[in-house]
């Protein structure tokens, strides 16, 4: 047991600070905007010419080899320092680890330098309009046909999909199987001819997520990731991720929850109710934290994190709503105003997290089914 | 940075479990329910025999000189439980404040002749009264060590807290014990001990819920029962690393001065009350009418966790000191 930062560590967290505090790009527009997708891009250009776009990679494709402590430190100098978000967290915390457990060598080679960079951003293509939370029900047919897969379906709730380069969906590649067999895992090029993109307004009337229409719209076979028909085994390696670890860790919340203290600080006279859910949510920032110290130290001892990912799920969602609801009731009438509102967008976001990534009541079902034990019917 | 117990912990914890196993079962908590004086057959013996009441205590004077981390684990068990005994108190404690002071009552202690309780913020009720020999209390601002008093019983819906209120006795100054590391000692030690009674309020329920069935399956298999447990699982996953973080901070005050000492135990308590006070409503609603009775066993960690979880101040009023800590005021 020890719970404090090594010399190197102490070192490579003040190495993170100080660079982040040269390279703070300023204030950019949403990146759910066409310009501020763009802005995010070139923020994620500037990150990897230094280094820091995806430290926790091989040194190969851009990364620092960084261990989980260093990535943990990593992360929470990244989000203290308030810097532009990354657009391309779906690709990077999603599915990287995905081509790094199952990719070919020149999957790994075309595809890893490229997403570092932020020359290729993700989306992830996974939901159906009958296909939610229950994702073995997906329908979108890919049929074999020479070297080609040709599509046809629709995906939605497609985040980042109305810009997004690439999609990485999951197809029904043997019409004929049934729920989790017969789906394949496919890297699709979103200029594909025969893939249409709408896109949908989220709450605030941004186009965050989209829908997308396959209409006889050809894939090369050489973008199947894993095998043929083993789609479900590759994605859910993924959906582990984006529950675990590497989609919100810590920092983000332990960030939030100093910017809603500082809120709370700049107020006269706060309400002793408020003011204890203030501090109920940095207290939850901090719990969320050294967890996950706790299981970092497990990981690199060779544990793997199973359905205790759903823990984390529920509970970084539902802390990150009730930090920003929190908020907003300390700036009361104020609240609802748009303008440079960052807790109300932080609140609508946030509001999304117990949706996504396997609804919470989900979770829930796993926790008690796979962690407790309970008996499923 | 390396957030896990060692083996030896996990060695010394297991050792514990084993004998809270052996002569501390739900029927041993009972019989020392039935007089105000009466002890858990062989358990402060076994204690003293295994070197636990003394393990805070330095090698030099005959203890086994461990340290926090490993003592809550100790205290989780306790809770796990529901040991009616003042373990905390005595030894993580008291011990430490007498082994600080040199005092003449140390021997005794360690070796588990006597029993000593604490009252570090001047209440007219103190747990475990009813079976102290001794009592380190708070005089002047400073430590102090109480014995040859007179004790009043007092009824608590809890009886293995055997509260009780004091009159007379002797008491001498503790000189160099240190007073804010003894109250934040004790709530540590209760935080540690909510976790234990939170994980076995869930595993009872998740046992119980199993096995009862309804409408021809069993009740666990519904959601509303599963996610009430989940939640409970969630609670006690987010609180017991605060807890093993506290433990850390205390034992190397040579990084963490008593401010945030007394930070990261205040978010320790805050948590884990709010964590156990969940985990006793859950198990109680999930039980249904058989975890309202006396009869059934849920009952001694229903009361565990209602006074525990308010022992040594509740959630709130460590949420206020958590508040003052960040320049919340």
């Amino acid at each position: 047991m020890d719970l404090e930062l090594s010399q190197r560590h102490v070192d490579f967290r003040d190495d993170v600070r100080t660079w982040l505090a040269e390279n703070h790009p300023g204030r950019i527009a949403s990146m759910d905007t066409p310009d501020g997708f763009e802005a995010h891009r070139e923020w994620e250009r500037v990150l990897f010419d230094a280094g820091w776009s995806v430290p926790a990679w091989p040194a190969a494709y851009g990364g620092r080899d960084c261990d989980l402590v260093e990535w943990l430190i990593y992360e929470e100098e990244y989000w203290l320092s308030g810097v532009p978000g990354r657009v391309s967290a779906n690709g990077v915390s999603l599915l990287a680890p995905t081509i790094f457990n199952f990719g070919s060598q020149e999957q790994q080679d075309y595809f890893l330098p490229k997403m570092a960079s932020g020359e290729h951003i993700w989306a992830q293509g996974w939901s159906e309009p009958e296909a939610g939370s229950d994702l073995a029900g997906i329908k979108t047919n890919a049929i074999r046909d020479g070297d080609d897969f040709v599509l046809n379906g629709q995906k939605t709730w497609c985040s980042r999909g109305a810009y997004a380069d690439w999609i990485f969906c999951i197809v029904r590649t043997d019409p004929d199987a049934e729920r989790h067999r017969g789906l394949t895992y496919l890297l699709v090029p979103a200029d594909s001819p025969g893939l249409e993109r709408r896109p949908i307004s989220r709450l605030d009337g941004e186009p965050s997520f989209a829908e997308l229409f396959f209409d006889d719209c050809r894939v090369s076979a050489d973008h199947v990731l894993g095998e043929q028909g083993q789609g479900w085994a590759v994605a859910m390696a993924a959906a582990g991720s984006e529950r675990g670890l590497s989609l919100r860790s810590p920092g983000r919340f332990m960030a939030a929850a100093e910017r809603l203290t500082e809120l709370a600080r700049s107020i006269d006279s706060v309400d002793l109710r408020l003011r204890d859910e203030v501090v109920d949510a940095w207290i939850r920032a901090q719990a969320y934290r050294w967890q996950t110290y706790q299981l970092a130290a497990g990981l690199m001892d060779g544990a793997e994190i199973g359905s205790e990912a759903s823990l984390g799920k529920v509970f970084w969602s539902e802390l990150d709503v009730e930090l920003h609801a929190t908020a907003l009731r300390l700036l009361g009438d104020r609240a609802e105003l748009v303008d440079d509102n960052d807790w109300l967008d932080g609140y609508l976001f946030a509001l999304s997290g117990p949706i996504y990534a396997g609804t919470n009541e989900i979770q829930r079902n796993i926790i008690a089914e796979r962690v407790l034990g309970l008996p499923r019917r | 940075m390396r957030f896990r117990f060692t083996d030896e912990h996990d060695m010394f914890r297991d050792t514990v479990r084993t004998l809270f196993a052996d002569r501390c079962a739900p029927e041993a908590v009972r019989a020392s329910w039935e007089t105000p004086g009466a002890r858990v057959s062989g358990l402060w013996e076994g204690l003293a025999g295994m070197g636990v009441l003394a393990a805070l205590a330095p090698e030099a004077v005959g203890g086994l000189g461990m340290d926090e981390v490993a003592f809550v684990r100790i205290l989780e068990e306790a809770g796990y439980a529901a040991v009616p005994e003042p373990l905390m108190e005595h030894a993580f404690v008291a011990i430490p404040a007498l082994a600080e002071a040199h005092s003449d009552a140390l021997a005794a202690a360690m070796e588990g002749s006597t029993t000593i309780t604490i009252d570090l913020d001047g209440s007219d009720i103190i747990a475990s009264a009813a079976i102290a020999d001794g009592i380190v209390t708070v005089v002047d601002g400073g430590l102090a060590f109480t014995t040859g008093h007179d004790t009043t019983s007092v009824t608590t819906i809890d009886p293995s807290r055997r509260l009780g209120s004091v009159t007379g006795g002797t008491t001498i100054g503790l000189d160099g014990a240190d007073v804010d590391l003894a109250h934040d000692r004790a709530v540590l030690g209760a935080a540690a001990q909510c976790i234990g009674v939170a994980r076995r309020l869930l595993d009872a329920t998740v046992a119980y819920v199993a096995d009862r069935h309804q409408f021809g399956k069993p009740v666990g298999s519904y959601q509303a029962v599963k996610h009430h447990l989940a939640d409970v699982r969630i609670a006690v996953e987010f609180a017991a690393p605060l807890v093993y973080r506290a433990a850390w901070s205390m034992a190397h005050p040579e990084t963490h001065e008593p401010l945030r000492r007394a930070r990261d135990v205040s978010m320790a308590k805050a948590q884990a009350s709010d964590a156990v006070d969940l985990a006793a409503r859950k198990a109680l609603q999930c039980h249904g009418a058989i975890g309202y009775t006396f009869e059934y066993d849920l009952q001694l960690w229903l009361k565990r966790a209602w006074a525990l979880s308010a022992a040594y101040g509740d959630a709130r009023h460590h949420r206020d000191r958590v508040a003052a800590a960040i320049g919340l005021v």
